[in-house]
């Protein structure tokens, strides 16, 4: 989830009140946000670095307002400032228009087909006599951070760069080009670079490395140049020199989004624009630009597609709980910033959600109706759903089973299904590739690269690390391991087991022996060869003690395992006495 | 049991006097030592209310040995000023005597003696006074009759320093009868046996009172494991509710059942190696219901069901990537898409409560592998009123009462809500699930009819156990590291008290 911090004292003016912190709070809570944190540059700064590097910095008070993550409209102040106006009825949603430049030429932005095989889209639009102060200028570059971040997933969907159109002149060509023929000077740089060598700068700057690899393996890099050859930028890394940067004295800006997802440019370019043309010399107008496309095909941007979308009034009756009329629905969505009023046929509403995304199906627009409406206002009611409640047979059988196991003095453990491949093979005496165990690609630690096999590790690292409690230790497990399967869909199932270990000065095969016979009392299973259950010595297991482990067969099928562990085995998992075991599956006993 | 003898005299004594007696007295006039008196009363109050004893002290003031000594034949300078005759005597014979050294020094200091150095025949001593006032002596015979507070404080620790006065604590304790006195007694039994029962004869004696304080012996049992204890309830409320239980045994799971049929984009963050864990092996799914497939892709690609979709280019490899479910909705998707096959539909209500995975930066409340706790009723028109009112219904069971519902993002539910209990400790209000109506995105495509609605939440099981039992860090409760002694004196549960 998003966070966008905001100066109180700014915030509340641009709302046009004051509020208490918890009058805030709640605002937020109705309106489906969340005031994470209160604080100041200094509490922030001092938290980080201590109280020394404090001193100096702001104690204006800050909002960290928690964002939904589909919220792009609310990514920044001008966005939240809009959207709780309008939800509080004291300001109309704005109606944003996209205009044609009073030249009559737009800007022109000309993509060439090398982009294919990088980074093949491109938007771009004007934001015409626009007025910055310092506040707007840092929100302004703060919500192209927040959209990196976010819906441009750290700028590889979407990547943006925004110029002083008075310092370039297009129209504007969209290229690639390979790395060593690229060459400019970049932002905050006093020299030319190559693009192979600017790559190589910025391996330690903290920010831009983390974009590199999004084009580093790329035979050619996507660069914009203007008409006079000058760089633009070489997405989605740098802007090029300071010459095109947008100052506090810019009055006409240049955007333009590269993109590997077409969807989400327009997006970001619509979410920029709606944002920042209430500062321009007529509000919320935008010069729209041209962009043209290597098959010739030529696109208009900003699209600010005024999507007309129709649904009852009736639906939303229904699918919320509530009664309203269609008039008051059509007044309810239009709190949400979606300007909607009844057609007068029926209950049919007409809704344009412009600057919100996140609206794709009548069903959003359903849920804003609900939010609109106050979700702890609507009637909560018991639905008539009448179903006869069934469990399901393993988890019925494991939990009537625990029940019993801790009756025959035996504590429950409770062990990860995520384990090392050591803990499950080396240290058991086993090879990994006996053990059909899945793995994991990316573990961030050796504890995460398997999910167990067998329960017995587990059960010997709980005894491990409760050393200290008093003899003997009497545990049992019941869980899922995982095993290979390709009869499986995804090529591996559950097993569910039970597993059961004694830890004492002497062995107590004796005490495993009889929970065996416990158990399978519990399960009516008679002890008799054939039809009932008995044991016999089982092939050498490098887990136990050499003639000390023994196969457990029900109705001639092997089902698991009992014995004295291996000396070497409980010396691996640093325990120090005799240990018996047994671990054995429950599937067969459904 | 202290000597019968003893004790029986005692009780005779006991029986004479009335309003009580002390046992330092009682000692005295039995001519016995005090200790014989105390154990007669420590055996006879374990017999019931036969005396009741008061355990008094007091101080008082007593000779030492050497206290005694001089109160009998004077201080020791008295004693060398009484041997010394008129013509005086050498000093070495005076030091011979017992008394001599001490007493000499001390009737030098008090001038009572003099010694004539150059005397013919060695050091000789003579008297200086004619006669002395041997106060030592007096007061020590003072303090001897009892009479020790007629000396000031600084005379009594003076005599103390001199080691011939010693103050001491008395213990005694002051006796009177008991309800049930007798001078009599009979010796008690411990316990009940099978002979006595067999006899009779328990009916005749009288048995040793127990100690109610001790604590009993700790029963040999086993222990179940807090957090089983707690799913087990949850298990329970589901079934109480109507809820039946959904087969999760599946840990590893396709990207296209835990993500795609959710209608979660293949770009989502949450499908990112840094939040979910992928298989090197098996690393793909293979199998998959291949024309539902083919609607899922659509809907994500190009939207329909009245959908816009994402608009981007889907792809089979993403969908195909095997990975450790990060949700147990992942099941729920399954259960959905059989439900849709079946060919008439009936109304359904699930539930689950099993592990789930992420990749996650672990703290002490978060690990890499939690369970989820879920709830699904599918059926014809439910509403988002409706979700709220299961969702009230299923909270009151686990003793939440207060319920507030925040709006949400989910890219699977629309409407989504946050519940929110106000805690009464923390005296604010605290998330404790989510939940949310499924897309019709994600339900249409499985063929479910369009008038049905799916409803569901979801809780982890580990957060309200940590509550319930009060464990701050999480890897006290799960995994190896477990503390077995909180396991042992876990209580049982019940959520709703």
């Amino acid at each position: 989830m998003p966070t966008v911090g905001v100066k109180r004292d700014f915030l509340f003016k641009a709302l046009g009140r004051t509020y208490t912190d918890e009058e805030f709070d709640e605002l937020c809570f109705e309106f489906g946000l969340e005031l994470d944190e209160i604080t100041s540059e200094r509490e922030i700064i001092s938290k980080e670095q201590g109280d020394s590097k404090a001193s100096e910095a702001s104690d204006v008070i800050l909002y960290k307002i928690d964002v939904p993550a589909n919220r792009y409209d609310l990514l920044c102040l001008e966005g939240l400032v809009r959207g709780l106006q309008v939800f509080k009825n004291k300001l109309e949603a704005p109606r944003y228009r996209r205009l044609s430049p009073d030249s009559g030429e737009s800007q022109r932005l000309i993509i060439t087909k090398e982009t294919a095989a990088v980074r093949p889209h491109a938007v771009a639009a004007v934001l015409r006599n626009i007025t910055f102060t310092q506040e707007r200028y840092d929100s302004f570059i703060e919500l192209q951070e927040k959209l990196h971040q976010n819906i441009c997933r750290k700028r590889s969907l979407v990547a943006i760069g925004t110029h002083d159109l008075d310092t370039i002149s297009g129209p504007f060509t969209y290229t690639a080009k390979a790395p060593g023929d690229i060459c400019f000077r970049p932002l905050n740089q006093t020299k030319e670079y190559t693009a192979t060598q600017l790559m190589s700068l910025y391996k330690t700057d903290s920010h831009l490395r983390h974009y590199l690899p999004i084009i580093e393996d790329k035979p050619v890099y996507p660069v914009i140049y203007d008409s006079n050859g000058i760089v633009l930028s070489m997405p989605p890394i740098i802007n090029g020199g300071d010459h095109s940067k947008i100052s506090l004295k810019t009055k006409n800006v240049f955007i333009e989004c590269t993109a590997t997802d077409l969807t989400k440019a327009k997006i970001v370019l619509d979410m920029i624009v709606t944002m920042f043309s209430e500062y321009c010399a007529q509000p919320f107008t935008v010069e729209q630009a041209e962009v043209v496309y290597p098959d010739g095909k030529t696109c208009i941007y900003p699209e600010l597609a005024y999507r007309k979308e129709k649904l009852s009034g009736e639906f939303i009756n229904k699918k919320v709980g509530i009664r309203e009329s269609t008039e008051r629905i059509a007044q309810l969505l239009t709190r949400m910033c979606l300007l909607s009023q009844p057609t007068g046929v029926g209950d049919e509403i007409e809704v344009e959600p412009p600057t919100r995304p996140d609206v794709i199906h009548a069903c959003d627009i359903m849920e804003d109706a609900a939010i609109a409406y106050g979700f702890n206002n609507i009637t909560r009611t018991t639905p008539h759903t009448y179903t006869v409640a069934n469990q399901f047979p393993l988890n019925k059988l494991t939990e009537l089973l625990r029940q019993d196991l801790a009756a025959a003095g035996f504590t429950e453990a409770l062990n990860f299904a995520l384990c090392s491949q050591e803990d499950i093979a080396d240290k058991l005496g086993k090879k990994i590739s006996e053990t059909r165990a899945i793995h994991i690609s990316n573990p961030k630690t050796a504890e995460f690269q398997v999910a167990r096999t067998t329960l017995l590790p587990g059960l010997l690292k709980t005894i491990a690390a409760n050393r200290k409690m008093p003899l003997p230790l009497k545990l049992f497990e019941i869980s899922d391991v995982v095993l290979k399967d390709e009869s499986k869909d995804v090529g591996a199932r559950n097993s569910r087991r039970f597993c059961a270990i004694y830890y004492n000065k002497t062995p107590g095969f004796e005490v495993i022996h009889g929970l065996l016979d416990r158990t399978m009392q519990l399960l009516e299973v008679k002890a008799a060869r054939g039809e009932g259950y008995h044991i016999q010595a089982a092939d050498a297991d490098s887990t136990f003690f050499p003639g000390r482990c023994a196969e457990i067969f029900v109705r001639g099928t092997s089902v698991g395992r009992l014995g004295v562990l291996h000396p070497d085995v409980i010396g691996r998992f640093e325990l120090t006495m005799p240990c018996s075991a047994l671990e054995m599956d429950l599937e067969p006993f459904l | 049991m202290a000597d019968t003898g003893v004790v029986e005299t005692f009780l005779q004594r006991i029986e004479k006097v009335d309003g009580g007696a002390d046992s330092q007295e009682v000692a005295a006039s039995l001519g016995v030592d005090h200790q014989v008196i105390v154990g007669a009363v420590k055996s006879l109050q374990t017999l019931g209310d036969v005396i009741s004893a008061e355990l008094r002290s007091s101080k008082h003031w007593e000779l030492t040995e050497e206290g005694t000594e001089i109160a009998e034949q004077g201080s020791h300078e008295a004693r060398v000023f009484n041997s010394i005759p008129l013509e005086g005597l050498p000093q070495a014979e005076l030091m011979k005597l017992s008394f001599g050294k001490i007493g000499f020094s001390k009737a030098m200091s008090n001038k009572w003696i003099r010694v004539d150095k150059s005397h013919d025949g060695g050091p000789r001593i003579f008297r200086t006074v004619e006669s002395i006032h041997d106060q030592v002596r007096e007061k020590l015979l003072l303090a001897k009759r009892g009479d020790a507070a007629r000396l000031d404080e600084k005379e009594k620790n003076e005599l103390k320093k001199r080691k011939l006065l010693a103050e001491v604590t008395v213990k005694s304790y002051w006796i009177t009868k008991g309800n049930s006195f007798s001078t009599t007694v009979t010796k008690q039994e411990t316990e009940l046996t099978p002979e006595m029962i067999a006899s009779g004869s328990w009916k005749e004696k009288k048995f040793k009172p127990y100690n109610f304080e001790a604590m009993g012996v700790a029963p040999d049992c086993g222990h179940l494991h807090p957090l089983m204890k707690v799913r087990t309830q949850f298990r329970q409320i589901f079934l109480e509710m109507g809820f039946s239980e959904m087969p999760t045994n599946n840990f590893i799971e396709s990207s296209f059942w835990n993500f795609d049929s959710l209608f979660q984009p293949q770009q989502h963050p949450a499908r990112d190696q840094h939040d979910t864990f992928f298989l090197s092996d098996p690393s793909l799914a293979h199998h998959f219901p291949m024309d539902y497939l083919e609607r899922v892709k659509k809907v994500h690609s190009e939207g329909g069901y009245g959908s816009q979709g994402y608009k981007y280019d889907w792809k089979m490899e993403e969908a195909q990537k095997n990975i450790l479910r990060t949700h147990t909705t992942a099941v729920s998707a399954r259960m959905l898409y059989k439900l849709a096959q079946q060919e008439k539909f009936t109304p359904v209500k699930y539930f689950s409560i099993d592990r789930v995975f992420r990749n996650e930066t672990l703290d002490a409340t978060h690990l890499a592998e939690f369970h989820q706790i879920e709830g699904v009723v599918a059926d014809y028109g439910l509403t988002l009123g409706d979700l709220m009112g299961v969702l009230h219904q299923f909270f009151t069971k686990l003793g939440i009462t207060k319920l507030r519902f925040k709006p949400a993002y989910n890219p699977y539910t629309e409407p989504s809500m946050e519940v929110f209990s106000y805690h009464e400790g923390l005296k604010k209000w605290v998330e404790v699930g989510n939940s949310g109506v499924f897309r019709p995105e994600m339900l249409l495509p499985m063929g479910l009819p369009e008038d049905v609605s799916v409803i569901a939440w979801g809780l982890s099981l580990e957060r309200p156990t940590m509550i319930k039992y009060g464990i701050n860090n999480i890897r006290e409760l799960v995994g190896h590291k477990v503390n077995l002694q909180m396991v042992y004196d876990s209580p049982i549960c019940r959520l709703d008290s």
